[in-house]
């Protein structure tokens, strides 16, 4: 048993650290989520040198190694300077997606584009009324002969205004949640009838409301079968979880360090407010929330990567997943509370992690609908 | 033992309700229940419809124009305000400086400020937060030097609400500094317009500057501004502080936000083919929530009936603001699972008054985590609940 990084996570580790540490600072964050695009083509370029953008594929697939634990060692570094580049979406879910469910021509277009920086992907999947059940489906995929006709409404697409291709969920047959007859389409995001209304979210990522109005696509820009994709939807979901994840526990380890720092300053009634033990038991509890946190999806990591069944993966993912939704709000919540009014402006990071991890608890289904999929798996 | 309300109090609770259905405005309850903030002219609007109908001022005494209500009569009026989701009159000048000038200012004074709160001509902010100066309020440095006819006010203050909106700020000043800091503290009226005042809008979490950052620099004040006497501030403003935690247990509008949450599960998918009403999750959380509103209803009953027969507002008040305020921001939490995905999106703008864009996701979902972040200051403001439990600590179980 050793749960130490090996030498190339290290590696790795340090350099998502020292890039943040040269180049990822708060004010250089709200500057990058004030600019158009809403992240840094400029990282997204050194991002693609530094190979971190192959980090969550096969070596098949002329990846790293897509190892879930070298993915979580990543993101909990990217999480704790709220990194706002849309890794998750392009590399992790659409690559993902594109890795499990495209025909390996399509491979062979794509996935060498998304590592070397040069594609944006967003996949579309949830839809109002979906909430997180991958399999509800609204929006229809007629096909007519060697074209598709798409039509309906997504919702909360990340990445959605910056892709230049968008993966489609769509039926092509059975009831709205059946988990046959779901297809994924390559979209071209500027094809015709192709509506896209961008904003941020509340962790600054760019998100995407998509409408599809008779949206004629060729029917070979289907990844895979007709009506199989549902599992590699599911597989791609499970890993942008893992993911998103792991980048909560480093935004959680900021907020619990932050804040222990914050009270060995702050003066009040004549003495630093870190020597109250009302407030010194409530830092410990969280300090136990960030372990747990840890220790489950560095579990979940371990289990995406070892030789466990597909449905023993699921479970880990929802565990790990329903177990940090609770860390989350304990950590948040307690980290604005300690440090009272000042954890409640724009101006410090504090508030704007504490933002990023309810995002993050709410991101791939929060912690009822994975505490339930737990259990009913 | 009983909970009831005699026959004048149920006559009185029919008027009430009546007169709200009618004028509290159609367009302003449309706007509360979308989440979108009411403008300062629409508050003071509403401000004086309830001036006309005699009932601007529920908390003060007849002499002054004020209702003269009884205990129960308040809290009648304030339940029914709170179902209906009418807004409190703003509580900086009616239910905070008024009660200090009734109780120490002098007859100038009171003849001078009350009218014009009493009437909404007048919109007052608080100055007693500091930078450093929170939870040790005592501690405040801005000071107050006095020269000849005046005083020089000098330092800052934080946390001030809806400052952008006020002609006039009460604030607590630092008049002598050579004795304990409880001592050296003095209460005085500052008109905003006074040269040496500048505001700097803080940002708060939600995207919303409704909080400002006050400085004072050589802002020369008049002494007749100064209440009561030198030094004696501290005194003053403890009065103040007990009139801002009444009223505090929010359980009429959690109530109402209540029936909004079961109205809202009951549309919302849970994406299985129910809707949200039936999760099981959800629906023990939904039940907890509206038992602990229950159980808070019947302890703010209980001090109710304690005021009523004469008893001052103790250490009960504390409980109310505590679990009032934690439970405010559950309901928060359960409006951020109905949302979803719908509340992520971080688009403020359209919770302003005036609005013109494009809306982003359906209805008020995008309010949510807006609301989320917003009232975490709940449990901060108002004498953190910390300092609430200090207090329950100290006062009444004798720590």
């Amino acid at each position: 048993m050793d749960f130490s990084n090996t030498e190339e996570q290290q590696m790795l580790q340090e350099s998502v650290q020292k890039f943040v540490y040269k180049s990822y600072d708060f004010d250089t964050r709200k500057q990058i989520i004030a600019s158009e695009k809403g992240f840094s083509q400029e990282n997204w370029d050194l991002f693609a040198e530094l190979g971190w953008l192959t980090v969550p594929f096969k070596e098949d697939d002329g990846g790293f190694g897509g190892s879930a634990v070298d993915l979580a060692v990543m993101m909990e570094e990217f999480g704790k300077a709220m990194l706002v580049e849309p890794f998750i979406a392009t590399a992790v879910l659409a690559g993902g997606v594109i890795s499990e469910q495209g025909s390996a021509e399509q491979k062979a277009e794509l996935l060498p584009k998304i590592m070397e920086g040069s594609l944006q992907l967003a996949c579309a999947y949830a839809e109002q009324g979906s909430r997180f059940n991958l399999a509800n489906i609204k929006t229809s995929a007629v096909i007519e002969g060697d074209t598709v006709i798409l039509n309906g409404s997504k919702t909360a697409v990340l990445n959605g205004s910056n892709a230049e291709i968008l993966l489609v969920a769509a039926r092509e047959s059975g009831a709205t949640t059946d988990s046959e007859g779901i297809s994924v389409f390559m979209v071209d995001a500027s094809s015709a009838g192709v509506s896209i209304q961008s904003f941020a979210n509340v962790d600054g990522k760019k998100s995407a409301e998509i409408n599809l109005t008779d949206v004629s696509v060729p029917v070979a820009q289907r990844l895979g079968a007709s009506g199989s994709a549902l599992q590699a939807l599911q597989d791609g979901v499970d890993r942008a979880t893992l993911a998103v994840s792991a980048e909560a526990v480093g935004a959680m380890e900021s907020l619990l360090h932050k804040t222990v720092e914050y009270s060995k300053t702050r003066k009040q009634f004549g003495t630093a407010i870190g020597t109250f033990q009302a407030l010194q038991h409530r830092m410990a509890d969280m300090f136990i929330e960030c372990q747990l946190a840890r220790s489950i999806v560095i579990m979940a990591a371990m289990k995406l990567d070892g030789g466990e069944s597909a449905l023993e993966k699921t479970k880990s993912v929802s565990a790990a997943k329903s177990r940090i939704g609770r860390a989350i709000q304990k950590v948040g919540q307690e980290a604005i509370q300690i440090h009272g009014g000042i954890g409640m402006t724009e101006e410090l990071d504090v508030g704007h992690l504490f933002k990023s991890v309810t995002a993050a608890e709410i991101m791939f289904g929060n912690t009822d609908y994975h505490t339930q999929r737990f259990a009913s798996l | 033992m009983n909970a009831d309300f005699t026959a004048e109090e149920l006559q009185f609770e029919i008027e009430v309700r009546e007169f709200l259905q009618n004028d509290f405005p159609a367009e302003y309850r449309e706007k509360v229940d979308a989440g979108i903030r009411l403008s300062k002219d629409e508050l003071v609007h509403w401000q004086k419809i309830l001036y006309k109908k005699g009932w601007a001022a529920s908390n003060w005494p007849v002499e002054h124009g004020g209702t003269g209500w009884s205990a129960t009569q308040k809290h009648i009026f304030a339940t029914e305000m709170g179902l209906i989701g009418a807004p409190e009159p703003v509580p900086f000048g009616m239910k905070m400086v008024a009660p200090v000038l009734m109780a120490y200012g002098s007859d100038e004074q009171k003849q001078r400020f009350l009218p014009d709160i009493l009437q909404s001509n007048v919109w007052w902010c608080q100055g007693y937060s500091e930078p450093n100066s929170g939870s040790d309020l005592a501690s405040l440095k801005t000071s107050a030097v006095r020269d000849g006819d005046e005083y020089v006010v000098n330092g800052s203050k934080t946390w001030n609400t809806y400052g952008q909106y006020a002609d006039w700020i009460f604030c607590l000043v630092r008049t002598d500094t050579s004795v304990k800091k409880q001592e050296g503290i003095s209460f005085m009226l500052i008109d905003m317009k006074t040269p040496g005042i500048t505001l700097k809008p803080i940002v708060l979490l939600d995207g919303h500057a409704e909080v400002n950052e006050v400085f004072f620099d050589e802002v020369r004040v008049p002494a007749n501004n100064l209440i009561g006497e030198e030094n004696k501030g501290w005194t003053y403003a403890k009065v103040l502080l007990t009139h801002e935690r009444t009223n505090i247990s929010g359980v009429p509008r959690g109530k109402r936000r209540l029936a909004a949450l079961k109205r809202l599960a009951g549309n919302t998918d849970d994406g299985f083919g129910g809707t949200m009403l039936e999760n099981s999750a959800f629906k023990t959380k939904l039940a907890q929530v509206d038992i602990e509103l229950q159980a808070l209803e019947y302890s703010e009953l209980r001090t109710l009936a304690a005021l009523s027969v004469g008893k001052a507002p103790g250490p009960e008040s504390s409980i109310l603001k505590i679990v009032g305020t934690e439970l405010a921001q559950e309901m928060d939490e359960l409006f951020v699972d109905l949302a979803g995905y719908n509340c992520l999106p971080f688009v403020p703008e359209q919770f302003e008054d005036g609005f013109q864009g494009e809306a982003v996701g359906p209805g008020s979902s995008a309010a949510a985590a807006l609301s989320y972040f917003n009232n975490r200051k709940l449990s901060i403001f108002g004498g953190s609940n910390e300092i609430q439990r200090n207090i329950i600590s100290k006062a009444v179980l004798g720590l």
